[in-house]
């Protein structure tokens, strides 16, 4: 038998690297996660997202690194159905109805929950008899969904779960992942879009061109690119006056516009206010889209990295 | 719109190490069988192109031959009978057999490779589906034969009922060959063709003797040949014929060491 204990990181990925031809898509990846975090996978398309995944699931073979999962092989882990997951497209019969889906996937497994308690925490139990080819893309994947939790895993992988929904599939999905309220469980999502990483994540990872370039709460990566920016409309502003302000990071005119940003919008917006011909003035705060951007396209990497 | 919102009424505790286990039988069961049976005959195409078109065969070419002998006295309704119900239960289990290539193109495959099923056990699965179609296949032929006024001794009801059955393994590997070869969803569409093709040539719709001679001689290598002399033989009474069983076990081991190969290349590829 394998030593699968419990103390073990639930993933462990070490120099994870896989090329295919002249593109490497995933370039020396390290990740740690320990049982029970909720962990977003967050990058642009391309970014190596899925097959990262792959190579977790042990769908991929790494040309080179190490995956772990609870300090055993991705076979190991499917094969005692500790980890399953939920993928983006295909990978169900479509002239099947959903319980049936459901109780021939049940037989796979060792030991599963019971077909009803899975149908209804996906919220699909309206859905037993229907046919899989009749049902919504967001049905599919609750299907999927239930198809995960019949193992009663210990860790659950979603990769990029909600791409092609439409915005009432996507909450409902969401609604049947957050009912799922069983402690302990580890679950990791690859996803594109900020909003999910920032609902749902504890943790947000970031990667760009296969590698990990932030790591952190939600709170520290929007920290990442922190502070607020203040706009106005000011023909011919002073951008050395400006930027020689306390707390400015940088200056940027577009036009007649200037934007500042800042740690002190206060100081800025009062200096422009009082000491400049600037009007319009907003001041808006930095999400983590621009956390995102910042951090996917043109940042250094090494020194984004925060702790974690 | 759904249950989502008040969904399960007790947050479960995790499954404990100590139920953690790989299934039985590496999850070939009872009840996935049932639910795959089920599933093939929902098919409305399926069923028309195993059970109802090789009725309707009987019924459009054998009926014309109603009261014309063999040189031994049988009917030739029985000849024509047995023939179709080879030809039926090649389409059954073919059919069967190559359902895999579309559910690779699904990516069905894809999605048990993250269950603890194995591999054989799939497979498994797949030949005894295929294996309890065929058999439905020739039950119902020669129930249209007796309906229809076949009359034959016991014995060779029985014994070529069951050389048509169990020799359509041949194509139950066939099936699982063509289906780990092509992963496509539409793989009957040109397997069809070829199958009626192969039945023509394996002798299953009109006697070899009626082709040239060179066909002759090639058809007698072709995988359906040996499956239909030898369930035609306790008919015709011409004794064990070697060739034919030669051609049958090659072609078994062909398609089967084939598909083998190709399910070996498709589970390690990751």
């Amino acid at each position: 038998m394998v030593d699968m204990t419990d103390s073990a990181p639930a993933v462990e990925l070490a120099g994870l690297t896989k090329t295919f031809g002249p593109v490497t898509a995933v370039d020396g990846l390290d990740l740690r996660i320990t049982p029970g975090e909720v962990v977003a996978f967050l990058g642009p398309n391309g970014a190596g997202k899925t097959t990262t995944v792959d190579m977790l699931l042990g769908l991929a073979r790494p040309d080179a690194g190490t995956v772990r999962l609870f300090g055993g092989t991705p076979a190991d882990a499917v094969r005692l159905g500790r980890v399953a997951a939920v993928m983006q497209t295909g990978g169900l019969l479509k002239d099947l109805t959903v319980a049936e889906t459901v109780r021939m996937t049940a037989q796979f497994y060792g030991h599963t929950r019971p077909v009803g308690e899975v149908l209804d925490r996906a919220g699909i139990a309206d859905l037993a008899d229907r046919q899989v080819g009749k049902c919504s893309g967001g049905q599919q994947q609750r299907l999927r969904f239930a198809l995960a939790l019949l193992p009663d895993p210990d860790l659950m992988v979603l990769d990029e779960p909600t791409t092609g929904m439409d915005v009432e599939g996507r909450r409902d999905f969401w609604r049947a992942i957050r009912a799922d309220a069983r402690s302990g469980r580890t679950i990791l999502f690859a996803t594109h879009y900020l909003d999910e990483a920032d609902a749902y994540a504890d943790r947000i990872v970031l990667v760009r061109s296969g590698r990990v370039v932030a790591d952190g709460t939600t709170a520290e990566i929007k920290n990442l690119a922190a502070g607020r920016v203040v706009r106005a409309t000011l023909p011919g502003a002073d951008q050395a006056a400006l930027a020689a302000l306390p707390a400015v990071r940088s200056v940027e005119v577009r036009g007649d516009a200037v934007l500042v940003s800042t740690d002190d919008s206060d100081a800025v917006a009062r200096y422009l206010l009082t000491r400049t011909a600037a009007r319009d003035l907003e001041i808006t705060s930095r999400n983590l889209e621009d956390a995102f951007l910042a951090l996917t396209t043109d940042a250094p990497t090494a020194a984004l990295t925060t702790g974690a | 719109m759904t249950s989502a919102a008040s969904p399960a009424t007790t947050v479960p505790t995790p499954t404990s190490r100590a139920d953690r286990r790989p299934p039985a039988l590496g999850g070939f069961s009872a009840a996935v069988l049932g639910i795959e049976i089920r599933r093939v005959l929902r098919n409305r195409r399926t069923l028309i192109f195993i059970l109802v078109m090789p009725a309707v065969f009987f019924l459009l070419f054998g009926l014309p031959s109603r009261g014309d002998r063999l040189d031994n006295g049988l009917p030739v309704t029985g000849w024509i009978m047995i023939s179709l119900a080879v030809y039926a239960a090649m389409v059954a289990t073919t059919s069967a057999g190559a359902a895999v290539a579309t559910e690779r193109a699904l990516g069905w495959s894809r999605q048990l490779r993250l269950t603890p099923l194995r591999p054989a056990a799939y497979v498994g699965t797949k030949v005894v589906t295929a294996m309890v179609l065929g058999l439905l296949g020739v039950v119902v032929e020669f129930a249209v034969g007796a309906a229809s006024g076949v009359r034959l001794p016991a014995y060779i009801w029985v014994t070529s009922g069951l050389v048509a059955w169990l020799g359509s393994l041949v194509f139950a590997a066939l099936g699982l060959f063509v289906g780990y070869l092509a992963p496509a969803e539409n793989v009957m569409q040109f397997m069809g063709p070829a199958l009626a093709i192969l039945a023509m040539l394996g002798g299953l719709f009109l006697p070899l003797e009626l082709l040239p001679h060179v066909m002759q001689q090639i058809a007698k290598f072709t995988p359906v040949y040996g499956v239909g002399q030898l369930a035609r033989a306790p008919l015709t009474g011409n004794g064990m014929d070697w060739a034919a069983l030669g051609n049958l076990a090659g072609w078994t081991a062909f398609f089967t060491l084939g598909a083998a190969r190709l399910f070996r290349r498709d589970t390690t590829r990751v």
